[in-house]
């Protein structure tokens, strides 16, 4: 089909959150920053040659399947750097807007969880890979809403922990946990927002649009169910009564992993929050973060763990891996690799190519249909021609199909030639429609469109000589002597009821235009 | 020939000269194992079987190289695709690694034949190899002395000749030390020369493989085998390897030999300090130039060593949980009860003690005060031998500051022990390369005993990557001398 990525589709509030703006004489307002995961499609993981399970062939892996030594935390061995990974952090850090760090180190973050097997993870502490860049995101779902500047404090690699399960696979009970370390030692990027959000829609806008410039630089598939991102929004409320300003603690949210509950968590949060200070009075204090998670069947947050309980992580430099220093040339290796992101292309097919908004992000929304279709503009195709063709033709076949639109096997130069048929009006459009179809069947796609038109009979008839035929019959009929005499008294609309008789006729290869000019010639007699 | 009363370097020219066979050779150490192991506990294994075979693959000439057929022992710290890699520690007690260490790979590449894996203190945190969960190691020169540590089996087993040459491993004068008190060469080459591929880690930024051999030349040899670049560690130079052996019998002209205060000390035993005296006296009768040189930080050595070494190993060591592989406690009621009953059951007092004490230097709030500033001193550490090597192209020390000492005598004195590598640890630190030589021998008597005749060592250290000058200069002094030649009656 075509876009309806499930993912992108609006979201809707689960449940009706009363947003507290005004209650009880009171003013709030939200404030967001968000801490983002992505699980970066590398072919091996971040720190070793074992198959990474972001990367596509490997999503449905055995347990424990995607392990080696490193992954392991075997005694002697030791990370190397998977240069992939840094690249693609830096190519995200670019279309964030970050600088690059010219030199950026390794250190080890120390906790002990089964899932974790050196009981420390190789993160970036002080040196994050990117740093200091922003985005622009529409401010609301609103067809026609401002952009607002949403501040990135840091992009920083590190690896993926494993997962520790309390049933077997297939749900059965096991009265102890297991451990899948296929997830450990993904390459992860986390990316840290300024608390520039304002509004629960801001906050999934932001993810979504996060999400597509991940998908379109070619860094994740941003399948949410197998975790390739997850999300933590740090929120808190500034409220203000009486003239006086109050700040409520801030809580962390850990890993959210779809928009739904982004949404839920964050406009729970929101009222939770309020209600907690109009009953407490309890205010920020310096480090007084605590952790909740989401609860997705009772829709609430559930307190996780008070700052108090936080770990001393020990962070030192991996003494078993050099600083990375990265130079001009390397970065502007990189640089021509930063495609064009979404919102951009957005504008330039709105406002150069004169797509409406709606065709736009359908295509938009998958990059590789919209690689597709840039493809096909280098044919020199009218664009506004071929989005429609795409998004009707296409999209319907995709949809049957359960492929992409670029995926059917019809190609850019066929999609050109049936646009220059219906322009030339060798075509109609129901022929278009069916043409199009023909040159998705397997085999054809070396064919013609316009071999293939003649081959199924899909050219219209415009010669007049073989038309004029069938327009005498029609004529000849004495159920359309009233029509006849509506079309003398000067009746183009009453053409219409004529017209259909004769394509009906002609199988359809009528040329509608020249039928019409015949009709009016013979009745009318000029 | 008697393959066992040799040196590496006449071995491998017998069995390629084929005046030997390996098997004949490899067959004489084992023989030899059989008859002191009992008594030293220099290995924890051998592998008699598969080293036979190796033996008749190099004398079928299926297998080649420049260590041929050489019978060489390797320190239990060392993963070997064969075999368990215990690193002396009841937590690795069965461990069988699935890889093979890059310098032990390199080793059997070059034809080498892996006769056994020697005895070491536990994750070769020690000097004295009683920290060991399967017994300490003796001195072949006296069994009631240790042979020194970590790599005390190494050492003992190249002092007794049951092995042609080994490797240790030195992550603050484990390789040096054990060889000054066993009377043997010991080679701490620079940080980055050797692979720590495969090394199971103490402090990742200071361990560093190495030989323990008979002379210098064999250091040379082996030392041209295991080193080189390697994909698998970051932190592995990526300098090609050299034939240090080629070069090694040119004597250095112009030589000029540092000598700094601060390693000279009176509380040195005073046998130790004449070793050194003699060894200037005969690098001054080369026509070397003896420089005084300043090594400020000296003092500071030990207590940066032993908080960059713990933190480090602090969280090396966190793997080792119970959960994945190595000893697990029995029914554990929980997680946090099979982790801490696992590590307290598997991991020694030393263990215990450095994992705490690294632990509380990388702790917040104590971090700055302890593990950066132990960076800070480590800079200026290394700045003091740059500085050094400005005027001079070695440095000539003491490796210890006294000879072997009895079985038991510091196991109650941790920090007396820790001051063992009070002349080794700052090589590790500055990641220089330093070479420890038998450098004479003392006699002792204790509470009425027999005299008993003790190797000392003295020690060269040189700037980074200057392995070929450093073996030049230290051939020099062993050529002049006949230290190395003295063997142990066992």
């Amino acid at each position: 089909m075509i876009a309806p990525d499930p993912e992108n589709t609006p979201t809707t509030p689960a449940t009706a959150t009363t947003v507290p703006t005004v209650a009880d004489g009171i003013k709030t307002q939200l404030v967001v920053g968000m801490e983002v995961h992505v699980q970066l499609a590398t072919r091996t993981k971040m720190f070793t040659g074992a198959p990474n399970v972001a990367w596509p062939d490997n999503y449905d892996a055995q347990p424990n399947t995607l392990c080696d030594p490193v992954v392991l935390g075997m005694p002697g061995v030791l990370p190397v750097i998977n240069k992939q990974a840094v690249e693609m952090s830096m190519l995200v850090g670019l279309a964030l807007g970050c600088k690059i760090a010219r030199q950026t180190k390794w250190d080890r973050k120390s906790y002990y969880y089964p899932d974790l097997p050196k009981n420390y993870q190789i993160s970036q502490y002080d040196q994050p890979l990117c740093a200091d860049g922003q985005i622009d995101i529409p401010a609301s779902d609103e067809p026609d809403a401002p952009l607002k500047t949403i501040r990135i404090i840091r992009a920083h690699l590190e690896e993926d922990a494993g997962k520790l399960l309390h049933e077997a696979p297939g749900g059965i009970k096991i009265d102890h946990s297991i451990v899948d370390l296929n997830r450990a030692g993904t390459p992860l990027l986390e990316i840290v927002t300024h608390p520039d959000l304002d509004t629960p829609e801001q906050v999934v806008i932001f993810a979504q649009t996060l999400r597509n410039i991940c998908r379109t630089l070619g860094v994740t598939e941003g399948i949410m169910q197998k975790g390739h991102m997850r999300f933590e929004p740090n929120i808190n409320v500034v409220i203000e009564k009486d003239g006086q300003t109050y700040k409520t603690p801030i809580v962390e949210i850990k890993n959210l992993n779809s928009f739904k509950a982004l949404y839920g968590a964050v406009s729970y949060e929101y009222r939770r929050q309020v209600d907690d200070w109009l009953q407490t009075g309890i205010v920020m204090k310096s480090g007084s973060k605590s952790t909740r998670g989401w609860d997705d069947v009772n829709l609430v947050t559930l307190l996780q763990r008070e700052k108090e309980e936080a770990h001393d992580y020990r962070y030192f430099p991996d003494p078993d891996l050099v600083p990375l220093v990265i130079d001009d040339a390397w970065i502007d290796r990189i640089k021509p690799l930063l495609s064009e992101l979404p919102l951009q292309r957005h504008k330039r097919y709105v406002e150069q190519l004169g797509l409406n908004a709606k065709d736009a992000s359908a295509i938009i929304d998958e990059p590789k249909v919209a690689a597709f279709f840039e493809e096909v503009l280098t044919t020199g195709v009218d664009p506004k021609r071929a989005a429609a063709m795409l998004l009707n033709y296409g999209a319907k076949r995709a949809n049957e199909q359960s492929c992409l639109i670029s995926e059917l096997g019809i190609t850019p130069t066929q999609i050109k030639s049936i646009a220059d048929l219906t322009a030339a009006d060798k075509i109609g459009s129901s022929a278009a429609d069916e043409l199009f179809g023909h040159c998705c069947e397997p085999g054809n796609q070396s064919k013609s469109p316009d071999a293939l038109a003649q081959e199924h009979g899909l050219l219209q008839v415009s010669d007049t000589g073989a038309l004029e035929g069938f327009i005498d019959e029609v004529l000849a009929n004495p159920k359309n002597a009233k029509i006849i005499d509506d079309i003398k008294n000067g009746k183009d609309k009453a053409i219409g009821a004529l017209l259909g008789q004769v394509m009906k006729l002609s199988k359809g290869q009528a040329n509608p235009k020249v039928v019409g000019d015949l009709i009016k010639q013979k009745v009318r007699g000029g | 020939m008697n393959p066992t009363q040799t040196t590496l370097l006449e071995l491998r020219d017998a069995i390629a000269a084929k005046k030997i066979s390996a098997k004949q050779a490899v067959t004489a150490y084992l023989d030899r194992i059989d008859q002191h192991n009992n008594t030293l506990n220099a290995y924890h294994e051998t592998y008699a079987d598969r080293a036979l075979q190796r033996a008749q693959d190099v004398d079928a000439d299926k297998v080649t190289g420049p260590l041929a057929g050489v019978p060489i022992a390797i320190k239990d710290n060392l993963a070997t695709d064969w075999g368990v890699t215990t690193c002396s520690s009841k937590i690795l007690e069965n461990f069988r690694s699935p890889y093979t260490a890059t310098a032990v790979a390199k080793l059997e590449a070059a034809g080498a034949v892996i006769l056994g894996k020697t005895n070491l203190d536990e994750f070769a945190m020690g000097s004295s190899t009683e920290n060991s969960a399967f017994g300490p190691t003796r001195n072949p020169w006296d069994t009631h002395r240790v042979p020194g540590g970590s790599s005390g089996g190494a050492a003992a087993a190249m002092a007794a000749d049951l092995c042609a040459g080994s490797i240790g491993s030195d992550t603050g004068g484990s390789i040096r030390q054990p060889a000054a008190l066993c009377g043997v060469v010991g080679f701490k080459p620079t940080y980055g020369r050797v692979s720590r591929f495969g090394l199971v880690a103490f402090a990742s930024s200071l361990d560093q493989i190495g030989p323990l051999t008979r002379t210098v030349s064999d250091a040379a040899l082996m030392l041209s085998v295991i080193s080189g670049p390697d994909e698998r560690d970051s932190t592995c130079a990526s300098q090609q390897p050299r034939d240090y052996l080629a070069e090694v019998d040119q004597p250095v002209s112009g030589l000029r030999i540092g000598v700094a205060k601060q390693y000279i000390s009176d509380t040195n035993d005073p046998a130790v300090n004449q070793a050194v005296d003699e060894a200037i006296n005969m690098f001054r009768s080369c026509g070397a130039q003896i420089v005084e040189i300043d090594l400020p930080h000296t003092q500071y050595g030990i207590p940066t060593y032993y908080l960059v070494a713990t933190a480090e190993a602090s969280s090396n060591l966190a793997r080792y949980d119970g959960v994945r592989y190595g000893r697990r406690c029995d029914d554990p009621k929980d997680l946090i009860d099979l982790y801490s009953r696992s590590r307290a059951e598997g991991f020694g007092e030393e263990i215990k003690r450095r994992i705490m004490l690294g632990t509380y230097a990388l702790s917040s709030g104590y971090y700055d005060a302890y593990y950066v500033r132990a960076l800070k001193v480590r800079r200026l550490i290394k700045r003091d031998f740059d500085l050094a090597f400005s005027s001079c192209d070695a440095i000539l020390c003491p490796t210890t500051t006294a000879p072997a000492f009895r079985l038991g005598e510091k196991s109650d004195d941790p920090l007396s022990m820790y001051m063992n590598d009070v002349y080794t640890v700052n090589a590790n630190l500055a990641g220089i390369p330093g070479i420890s030589l038998p450098g004479g021998f003392t006699t002792v008597t204790h509470n009425g005993t027999p005299p008993q005749k003790l190797p000392l060592g003295i020690q060269l250290l040189g700037p980074v990557f200057e392995e070929t000058k450093l073996l030049r200069i230290a051939r020099m002094y062993e050529s002049a001398t006949t230290h190395h030649q003295v063997r142990p009656s066992l």
